[in-house]
């Protein structure tokens, strides 16, 4: 699979990556870039914002990574993992820890620490939050039988069980810090990474100095970096064009990039790539009439996807009319058969005499009110707010939005105070168990905010990511897909992303990929000047 | 009574007091005349919006996304095809509207405010000032920011953003007229005929401080007007789609500055039209109803 997807996305990876084999590394300078959302707290398990994944990278290690020389963003290797292997059942996964890692705070990292971690992930205390551990439910469980060794039990095989080891978001914390408090790691930064934090000025930036006990030697290369937090897009490209910053990670439109190709000319590289994001939009089950199926169904059946692709990708960072998966990967759905699902055809009149339809037979009367909560950040939010207030217009639903602060965006929808927000789902590999465990159930998820419980789909989840068969697999996803965007409607489907970064010419060492999560622990980036 | 005396061999006119005052303001005041002549346009057009607009302010046309000012949209569109002119008339309703309930309800409070600190004095009116200081010393758009980030975005929510920096504002200004005036005859008649407390303030004393507070009024219309651009730029006043001068600012006219100028000259230019009339207006006022600058 992962093999697949390798090349599927290296062919699809359009940028022009900066030249890397042929340049000897510099050692020394500071890092600039700018963050559009700062972290809501502290704990990677916890959050699902890349403003927690850009500023707090580099101060923590993963069990595995993604190679951060690999442009596909694809290949795994280990990370705090020197080796690992696999049973013959393929149901027990053995990790050697590397020897001689410290946390910032002088103790030593043992396998101990990598189960306290994945333990905070899979199972999680009561009253603590993890994002994330809807997509293990094949773990079983982790122990570690010495120092050095950390073992992964699984209930059944699973596709994914690497890649699900290679999470962005799975920062090894300390286990004595855990024991003491499991939520430690929400107000405080202790990790084995290549940085060791300075300071945090909330609203202004975080601060990171090279940590001189890195456990790979002659590694980072910069000296330090600051992530310095900028909300508004025009400030940000502001920056980077009077060089006050080098580059900001997740992405920029592309009037930006025009913007910043015609100001700098050969002072700037872009790179470009399909990215494995979309925004969802969650329709809360908990809200009349949001509660009826038939509703949801014609709020999807109102909005004209290919319209949309066509319109909004001229001015923000969407493109592609999608499914569950990124289109033209392993286990994307054909165009022809996307056509098939609500909300997709191509006839879209009478998609919306269909919803209004709907609406009439729910008891939603013409003009009824409600409000779509949505995230402060411009690219692609808004834009995508805009052009669905229209399109539920067209249906006689009268729409207003709410902007919500990023940093308090989470807190918003994790309560469940909304009637439909714009969410998103974004996966650091194209690989379903990563696209798709959000999707389950509440309680199975922590990140459904939509709040239904359907234990079909939760069976549909366990069976794609059961089979060993490819077929098996592909025709759960699309089983998953139909129940979930079709006959069941939960979540909402908008576009899939595009991503750019435009970078300042001396940032060398950093690949784009298909995720903003991954590439970001900086210590392979160095600075030509 | 009639002002205004017909001139020999014409037609006598008579006029109504307001026309006559109007009019005699015009003549000594056509600076301001002017603003409140653009004042009046403007609120037309906001009142007459629907009749007035060539498209509707909410709906895109996709074909013709970021089209240069012409016959078929006079101050072109926007990123989602949205008829740019369309968008600014309809966004005169929520400038005049935010503006005018914050700037009255605050220069109302305030006014109250001010007189109740004035005719009780003592610790009350020590009270009253100290917080009015307190107030005072956060600039106008830190304090709107803070009730906005407190209580989340939308129209309701920037009108009391925009009225609360405004009240200690005009409750400094009225107090010091309403001093002049809490040892006058008539406010120790009314307490020798014992008036309550409230109908004293009300009555007797909040009239006679009516000029400051109309002045104050008038010129709380163009900074609200501005504020609630600026909140609105910040992305903290209103929310997409509604149309807004300071929301038409932000987003895909920053995005497009370059090569759509249009997106941000002509609400920009309906802004400072805005706010520059209400302060030509507010300074002809104060001229007018100051017996102080009024000319012998």
């Amino acid at each position: 699979m992962r093999r697949i997807a390798a090349a599927l996305l290296g062919l699809l990876v359009l940028g022009l990556a900066p030249a890397r084999a042929d340049e000897e590394p510099r050692r020394g300078g500071e890092l600039i870039f700018v963050v559009p959302s700062e972290p809501p707290s502290y704990d990677a398990h916890r959050e699902e914002t890349f403003g927690l994944i850009h500023p707090l990278a580099p101060f923590y290690s993963l069990l595995l990574r993604i190679d951060p020389t690999d442009p596909n963003g694809s290949r795994i290797v280990g990370d705090v993992a020197e080796s690992w292997t696999e049973s013959r059942d393929h149901l027990t996964y053995t990790f050697k820890i590397r020897r001689g890692l410290t946390f910032h705070d002088g103790q030593p990292l043992t396998a101990r620490d990598v189960k306290a971690s994945y333990d905070h992930i899979i199972f999680p205390a009561a009253g603590v939050a993890s994002s994330r551990k809807g997509a293990y439910v094949a773990f079983e469980s982790v122990t570690a039988p010495d120092d050095r060794t950390a073992v992964f039990r699984l209930r059944w095989p699973a596709a994914a069980a690497l890649a699900l080891l290679a999470s962005p978001w799975n920062f090894i914390y300390s286990a004595d810090r855990l024991r003491q408090d499991p939520r430690w790691y929400e107000t405080h930064i202790d990790g084995t990474g290549p940085f060791v934090f300075v300071e945090h000025v909330r609203g202004s930036h975080i601060l990171g100095k090279r940590n001189p006990r890195y456990g790979r030697p002659g590694l980072p290369y910069l000296d330090g970096f600051r992530a310095t937090f900028v909300k508004s897009d025009s400030a940000q490209i502001a920056a980077i064009r009077g060089g006050r910053a080098m580059v900001q990670f997740r992405g920029v439109s592309p009037a930006e990039r025009e913007q910043l190709q015609k100001a700098l000319g050969g002072e700037v590289r872009i790179q470009e790539s399909p990215w494995d994001c979309a925004n969802w939009i969650a329709m809360n089950h908990d809200r009349k009439p949001f509660d009826d199926r038939r509703v949801r169904r014609a709020l999807t059946l109102a909005i004209d996807r290919y319209e949309m692709a066509s319109a909004l990708s001229k001015i923000t960072i969407v493109r592609d009319v999608a499914g569950v998966q990124v289109p033209g990967t392993e286990y994307a759905t054909p165009p022809a058969e996307l056509e098939t699902l609500a909300g997709y055809g191509r006839d879209i009149a009478r998609s919306r005499a269909e919803a209004r339809r709907l609406l009439r037979e729910a008891g939603v009367t013409e003009g009824f009110r409600f409000t779509l909560k949505n995230r402060g950040i411009a690219h692609p939010y808004e834009p995508v707010g805009v052009y669905l207030i229209d399109q539920w217009r067209r249906v006689g639903l009268d729409v207003s939005q709410e902007i919500i602060e990023p940093a308090a965006y989470f807190s918003t929808i994790r309560a469940g105070d909304f009637e439909v927000a714009v969410d998103f789902q974004c996966g650091y590999l194209v690989e379903p168990d990563l696209d798709l465990y959000k999707f389950q159930s509440t309680g199975v998820s922590d990140a459904n905010y939509a709040r239904y419980r359907d234990p079909v789909l939760d069976d549909l989840y366990r069976q794609q990511s059961r089979a060993t068969d490819k077929a098996a697999r592909g025709r759960a996803v699309r089983a998953f897909e139909r129940r979930l965007v079709d006959e069941e409607a939960h979540y909402l489907m908008t576009l899939q992303w595009h991503r750019i970064i435009a970078q300042r010419r001396q940032l060398r060492g950093w690949y784009i990929t298909p995720s903003h999560y991954v590439n970001q622990q900086l210590d392979t980036v160095w600075l030509s000047e | 009574m009639t002002t205004g005396g017909p001139a020999v061999g014409s037609v006598a006119v008579a006029r109504t007091p307001g026309a006559g005052a109007v009019l005699g303001f015009a003549r000594r005041h056509p600076v301001g005349a002017a603003g409140a002549a653009v004042i009046a346009a403007m609120a037309l057009v906001a009142v007459l919006a629907p009749l007035l607009v060539p498209y509707d302010p909410l709906a895109p046309d996709y074909g013709a996304m970021l089209a240069r000012p012409g016959p078929a949209h006079w101050l072109g569109t926007d990123a989602f095809g949205r008829d740019v002119l369309s968008r600014i008339v309809w966004g005169a309703r929520t400038a005049l509207s935010v503006g005018f309930a914050a700037a009255l309800v605050g220069a109302t409070l305030g006014a109250i405010v001010g007189v109740a600190g004035a005719y009780f004095g003592g610790l009350v009116d020590l009270l009253v000032e100290r917080v009015v200081d307190i107030l005072l010393s956060f600039p106008l758009i830190i304090l709107a920011l803070a009730v906005v980030a407190s209580l989340g975005n939308g129209v309701g929510t920037v009108i009391l953003a925009i009225t609360v920096p405004m009240v200690p504002r005009c409750a400094r200004v009225i107090r010091s007229s309403a001093l002049a005036i809490r040892r006058a005859p008539y406010v120790d008649a009314a307490r020798a005929a014992g008036y309550g407390h409230a109908r004293i303030i009300l009555r007797h004393m909040l009239p006679n401080v009516m000029a400051p507070y109309l002045i104050m009024v008038t010129a709380f219309m163009g900074q609200a007007i501005l504020l609630e651009a600026s909140l609105s730029f910040l992305g903290l006043g209103v929310a997409e789609p509604t149309p807004a001068w300071g929301l038409m600012l932000k987003g895909a006219a920053v995005d497009f500055a370059e090569t759509a100028p249009w997106l941000a000259l002509f609400p920009g230019l309906a802004i400072s039209l805005a706010v520059l009339a209400f302060n030509l207006f507010g300074d002809s006022l104060r001229d007018a109803l100051d017996p102080k600058l009024r000319t012998p």
